[in-house]
């Protein structure tokens, strides 16, 4: 079972973001890190390895320094990485994204392509769908369970209120939700073992695209504006004068709320 | 010069900030509390590689450098002391001396297990009436049959009586020298040798969840190949042990110093008195500002020890001077920590009551302030 796990570096989830005159996040003056949802979809990767076999490869699109989460992923336990940079690639969207990625699969082996179910910084959640149709392959979103038997993989897909079980023969793409698993901790020698291996990288003219296809010149979505998030309204303190009191105005605001 | 960590430096870091924040931190309150040693996180941390990450590959550890050691231990103690003693007592005293003084069949039957964390080790120096005047060593080693026949008492020793401890290195006068001195030698001493008996467990203020116990050796009894490396060499050898055991020191103040000064931030941006938050008052952010320079300062002298150590350069001033600094420094960063806190500030609910406890040692432990400052004249010639 190869499994290629696609990880995007984005902004530390609790830095302050700063966007860019062309509304995009500000990269260069924030700490980056996995994308939190694909530390799960590499973890899945690594534990479908240690019980089938085969290996895990880290494929990522973004600047020079997105190095460091292949690093950081092959320090968990991945056998190799691919970085895809090029200044001809800045500022994709989604679906240009997509389609970079699914060139740089065009020159792996693999029987499985994983991802986190979106990204902290866009949230779009598109890549891993728009994957396989260029792909053509099965599309298994939001997973909270996956399994390899007979030939086919099979998930758990979270949707309101439950969750479906689907499969599909494999090659597919999969991309899970957070909770899946525990990410494990990369160990000292993991770290230590990480520089040995390896990470291809490849640029835009390896990918076999027209020129427009991708970067800023490929863009199908544009960023119009961004708003800050509304300061949170200050709550309501309530100062009683007993426990009685305090149960009676915490109930009080339950009923008005509808909560009970 | 370079400045910048490498990226191991970096990427060990992180794992040890992010495991001290997610799995330490939130337990430190518990472990001190109760003076509970916290071998779910030894456990942990030994799976991780962190108790053999300076050993080499070939003896199982991680084959990490110095600096990454040193940065490790920082983070570690930012999320508890106690585990950064643990770890640093473990490797600089336990694990060191195999590697650096042992014979090679000694290096394989001890250092792939230590560096694995199956088993804690500890060092024996300290006694009721020796420490730093390890002339006065009074534990004696004689050869009977074959066997070191050991009696004494060891004082104040770190990771001798968990239940994963696997035995003590210790100095004892094994002789006399031609010169008429005391011939001091270092002897391997397994938990459950016959006639060695961990004994008093002390009642420290700080480093609480850390284990620190009294060592009684009463016709002790070891085979007599577990005389380390070369007899009579152990004053030479505990004096090396412990230069590579000031690095550890340093980075642990360091920790702990940064830890006070982090929850300080924290504090006076959210403490508001006479209107606004109390980190908008200069008598607060002077404190803030000295604490921020101190640390950096100690944290580079501390760094730069341990990348004097890797170039296998002479690191002895800088290591010594390292843990002096970082030790004062931390223990002033403590004290402007519960001061900003105020009434909070001597609290046990708020972590700086416990910084507080626990930074006073790195002042003391492995060489007092007083003796860096003997080693630092020393080696200047005095």
């Amino acid at each position: 079972m190869n499994v290629v796990v696609c990880v995007k570096q984005v902004p530390d989830t609790t830095a302050r973001k700063e966007f860019l005159p062309d509304n995009r996040i500000n990269r260069a003056a924030v700490e980056n890190v996995i994308n939190p949802f694909d530390e799960y979809a590499i973890e899945e990767a690594l534990r479908l390895k240690e019980s089938q076999g085969g290996s895990v490869t880290i494929l990522t699109m973004g600047p020079p320094s997105a190095e460091d989460s292949i690093r950081k992923a092959l320090a968990m336990g991945a056998d190799s990485g691919v970085l895809v940079t090029d200044p001809a690639l800045e500022g994709s969207d989604a679906w240009s994204t997509a389609l970079v990625l699914s060139r740089a699969l065009a020159r792996l082996d693999y029987d499985l392509v994983m991802t986190g179910m979106e990204s902290t910084d866009a949230r779009t959640g598109l890549v891993p769908a728009a994957l396989a149709e260029q792909l053509k392959l099965a599309s298994l979103t939001y997973a909270s369970r996956v399994e390899i038997a007979d030939g086919k993989v099979r998930v758990n897909r979270q949707i309101p209120g439950g969750y479906q079980e689907v499969e599909a023969v494999y090659p597919a793409v999969v991309s899970v939700v957070k909770g899946v698993n525990e990410p494990r901790y990369p160990s000292l020698k993991g770290i230590m073992a990480a520089k040995r291996k390896e990470i291809q990288k490849l640029g835009f003219s390896d990918l076999d695209l027209p020129a427009d296809s991708a970067g800023k010149t490929g863009e199908k979505a544009k960023a119009v504006e961004v708003t800050p998030r509304p300061e949170k309204p200050a709550g309501e303190v309530i100062r009683p004068d007993s426990p009685e009191a305090a149960a009676g105005a915490i109930a009080d605001f339950l009923q008005a709320h509808k909560f009970i | 010069m370079d400045f910048d960590l490498t990226d191991e430096q970096v990427m060990i870091r992180n794992l040890a900030r992010e495991f001290a924040d997610s799995e330490i931190a939130p337990r430190a309150e518990h472990f001190d509390k109760h003076k509970e040693f916290p071998y779910e996180i030894v456990a942990k941390l030994a799976d991780l590689g962190f108790l053999g990450l300076p050993v080499p590959e070939e003896y199982g550890g991680a084959g990490a450098d110095t600096v990454s050691y040193a940065v490790a231990v920082e983070e570690l103690s930012r999320g508890d002391a106690s585990v950064g003693i643990t770890v640093a007592a473990h490797t600089s005293l336990g694990t060191m001396p195999f590697l650096l003084f042992g014979t090679e069949a000694q290096k394989q039957e001890y250092v792939p297990r230590l560096a694995a964390g199956e088993m804690l080790w500890s060092f024996g120096l300290t006694e009721p009436q020796a420490g730093s005047d390890a002339g006065a060593t009074q534990t004696r080693a004689k050869l009977d049959g074959g066997e070191w026949v050991i009696n004494g008492t060891k004082s104040f020793i770190t990771n001798s009586g968990t239940r994963i401890s696997g035995g003590v290195t210790i100095t004892a006068m094994t002789g006399t020298r031609e010169d008429g001195k005391p011939e001091i030698s270092n002897l391997i001493v397994p938990t459950g040798a016959r006639g060695y008996i961990v004994s008093r467990d002390y009642d420290k203020m700080g480093w609480r969840a850390s284990d620190t116990h009294e060592l009684a050796f009463t016709d002790a009894r070891v085979p007599e190949g577990n005389l380390l490396g070369t007899r009579g060499e152990g004053f030479h050898q505990f004096l090396t042990i412990l230069d590579g055991g000031r690095i550890s020191v340093a980075a642990l103040s360091v920790g702990l110093a940064q830890a006070a000064l982090d929850s300080s931030i924290t504090y006076a941006k959210e403490r508001v008195q006479f209107g606004k938050p109390i980190a908008a008052f200069e008598a607060i952010q002077f404190k803030i500002a000295d604490m921020q320079t101190e640390i950096e300062l100690a944290r580079l002298m501390t760094y730069k020890a341990a990348w004097l150590k890797d170039q296998g350069r002479d690191f002895r001033m800088e290591a010594g001077m390292a843990k002096l600094f970082a030790g004062e420094v931390a223990t002033r960063a403590a004290g402007h920590a519960v001061q900003i806190h105020g009434g909070y500030g001597v609290m046990e609910e708020f972590p700086v009551a416990r910084y507080w406890r626990d930074v006073k040692i790195g002042e003391i432990g492995e060489g007092t302030s007083e003796i860096q400052r003997l080693v630092i004249a020393r080696l200047l010639g005095l």
